[in-house]
């Protein structure tokens, strides 16, 4: 399987990144070159073989509903780049 | 002499009688960071004024009948993806260049709790992404053994700074290597954790599956105190274990007569540096002296474990980078007209090369039409390989390599090509990928830099790695030698 720079480009926006055509090119060599790599997987038979996605696999950790006190606005907002109203701040959603 | 080359005891008899002070220790810190930091770098931010006014209010207890633990007044420095609330926490990324942590990390609560005092926060490799310090935004970090060799990764401040006696200990985190690594390139002990004895809240996260907190240090005793003091089940860590701590501080001076250790012969074949293997043969020697009892064994899926994990950490990382959007917190492109702008400017101008790679390579190994071809066959590998160790463990008690094929490299070498760096990581990573807990402890030095030996352990067996661990040290004087900076 071998990556295009339009594949490139597709999982750019996916990941919400722009690239400079000099990335796009880099990019889409050593992403090959890792890719590529990966492909010895490929040689073992993984038939029947659970997937492991935790060493340790806990299932359901719960606490109490119980309700408990929220942040302060002030600290929710400290680290804010832009704010108005206690709200996050953003440019137009929509054009 | 160095305060810092003081035993842990000696330092606490001595604040008792009042013959030293923590304002002494915070100030041979200071002191010493002043003399070589400018050469190794390891320090992001120095917080003079808070470890100073900490030092005095610790200071005011000594000749009080208090209740003080052995790790009272000790200096520490903490990797700067562990939020320390009104400290600027960045993790080496310009994206959170201005970040200021509202709430303090669980380990950072703990430390406070056994009054340590934070000195300041450590370069990494940005957001832990990387195996020689070159990745940070702000800096690289030097080896402080030879100032033209790498100190390691991800955790490249946290040991090069514990190597050059600027703080008495430090936190890391290790995700594929990044505390033993560096530990092993630096001469020093670095430990990881099985997956879950020490919380991660706080820990800003990388690969959820696999990052852990751990402690890195002279020796192996302090690594025992200092891990004492971190671990422990946090209802706020949903992946924390909740399990009894055992007492890791009196497993330490056990014997290992009979201790039955299996030695993969994948972890001593093709790549790794005949060097660095008879480092390793020589310790093993010295095990052997001291009762214990080791053979060759087979580690079959080894070879598997770099690409699983590239696989599996990227697709992780791809998606816990998403929260990094510019809305919340971290710098905000000027440049942004619109919301995707937001997204994509800040994100693109915030990250450097190795975070977006990683973070394409995750999300395409996530996307429509590959997640099944490459994530859940990654998986399915990894299982293969905890299964690897399952079978070792169940004849042996420890299993023994060196933690890196080779020495530490120089600045600069290895940055051409992403592939060769990764490769760096060959015999820490299936660690990870299993859970175990593993140490690295340093066996001696080859062309002037440090090599590391690596014991690994059964989950949740850290008495054992210690216990081994400790005999190994005791019996050689490696932690006594100290780089000419």
């Amino acid at each position: 399987m071998s990556i295009t720079i339009q594949d490139v480009e597709h999982v750019a926006k996916l990941a919400r990144l722009d690239l400079t055509d000099v990335e796009k090119e880099q990019f889409t060599g050593q992403l090959n070159a890792i890719l590529k790599y990966a492909e010895q997987l490929n040689a073992l038979d993984t038939e029947g073989v659970t997937p492991t996605s935790h060493a340790m696999p806990l299932v359901n950790v719960m606490r109490d509903d119980v309700s408990r006190p929220s942040l302060p606005i002030e600290k929710v907002l400290l680290n804010a780049p832009d704010e108005e109203d206690q709200q996050f701040k953003v440019p137009a959603v929509l054009e | 002499m160095s305060l810092f080359d003081l035993q842990l005891q000696e330092i606490h008899h001595k604040l008792r009688s009042k013959e030293l002070s923590v304002t002494d220790l915070v100030e041979q810190s200071f002191a010493r960071i002043g003399e070589v930091d400018g050469k190794v770098k390891a320090f992001l931010k120095l917080d003079e004024e808070n470890a100073r006014s900490s030092a005095r209010a610790l200071d005011e207890q000594l000749g009080t009948d208090a209740e003080r633990g052995l790790l009272f007044g000790l200096p520490i420095g903490i990797k700067d993806n562990i939020v320390t609330e009104g400290l600027t926490t960045t993790c080496a990324s310009k994206f959170l260049s201005n970040y200021n942590p509202i709430y303090d990390a669980t380990v950072v609560q703990k430390l406070k709790s056994a009054q340590t005092v934070t000195i300041g926060k450590l370069n990494m490799d940005e957001f832990a992404m990387g195996g020689s310090n070159e990745n940070s935004a702000y800096h690289s970090t030097s080896n402080p053994w030879n100032t033209e060799f790498v100190p390691g990764g991800s955790s490249g401040g946290s040991a090069a700074s514990v190597a050059a006696g600027e703080v008495y200990f430090s936190l890391g985190s290790d995700t594929g290597g990044s505390i033993r690594q560096p530990a092993a390139y630096c001469g020093i002990v670095g430990m990881k954790p099985t997956y879950g004895l020490v919380s991660r809240y706080g820990l800003v996260a990388f690969a959820s599956s696999l990052d852990q907190i751990g402690p890195l240090t002279k020796n192996v005793e302090d690594a025992a105190y200092l891990l004492q003091a971190i671990s422990g089940y946090d209802p706020k860590d949903s992946t924390s274990a909740n399990v009894d701590i055992p007492d890791y501080i009196g497993a330490l001076n056990g014997s290992v007569k009979g201790l039955r250790i299996g030695v993969p012969k994948e972890y001593m074949g093709k790549g790794v540096d005949p060097a660095v293997r008879d480092k390793v043969l020589e310790a093993l020697n010295v095990l052997e002296k001291e009762g214990a009892v080791w053979e060759e064994v087979s580690m079959p899926h080894s070879e598997y474990a770099v690409a699983t994990y590239y696989l599996l950490a990227s697709s992780e990382a791809s998606s816990n980078l998403a929260r990094f959007d510019g809305v919340r917190y971290g710098v905000r492109s000027d440049n942004a007209r619109n919301l995707l702008d937001v997204y994509h400017m800040s994100r693109s101008e915030g990250f450097g090369p190795e975070v977006k790679r990683r973070i394409m390579l995750g999300t395409y190994a996530l996307s429509s039409g590959y997640y099944d071809a490459y994530y859940l066959k990654a998986q399915k590998v990894r299982t293969l390989i905890k299964q690897d160790f399952d079978r070792v463990f169940a004849q042996y008690d420890v299993i023994i390599g060196p933690t890196t094929p080779t020495p530490a490299f120089r600045i600069g070498e290895q940055t051409a090509d992403p592939l060769t760096m990764y490769l760096n990581d060959i015999l820490t990573i299936p660690v990870n990928l299993a859970g175990v807990p593993a140490i690295s402890v340093p066996c001696g030095f080859v062309g002037g830099l440090p090599v590391g030996l690596q014991v690994i352990g059964k989950a949740l067996d850290e008495a054992t790695v210690l216990r081994v661990a400790h005999a190994f040290e005791s019996n050689t004087d490696h932690r006594l030698q100290r780089p000419a900076l």
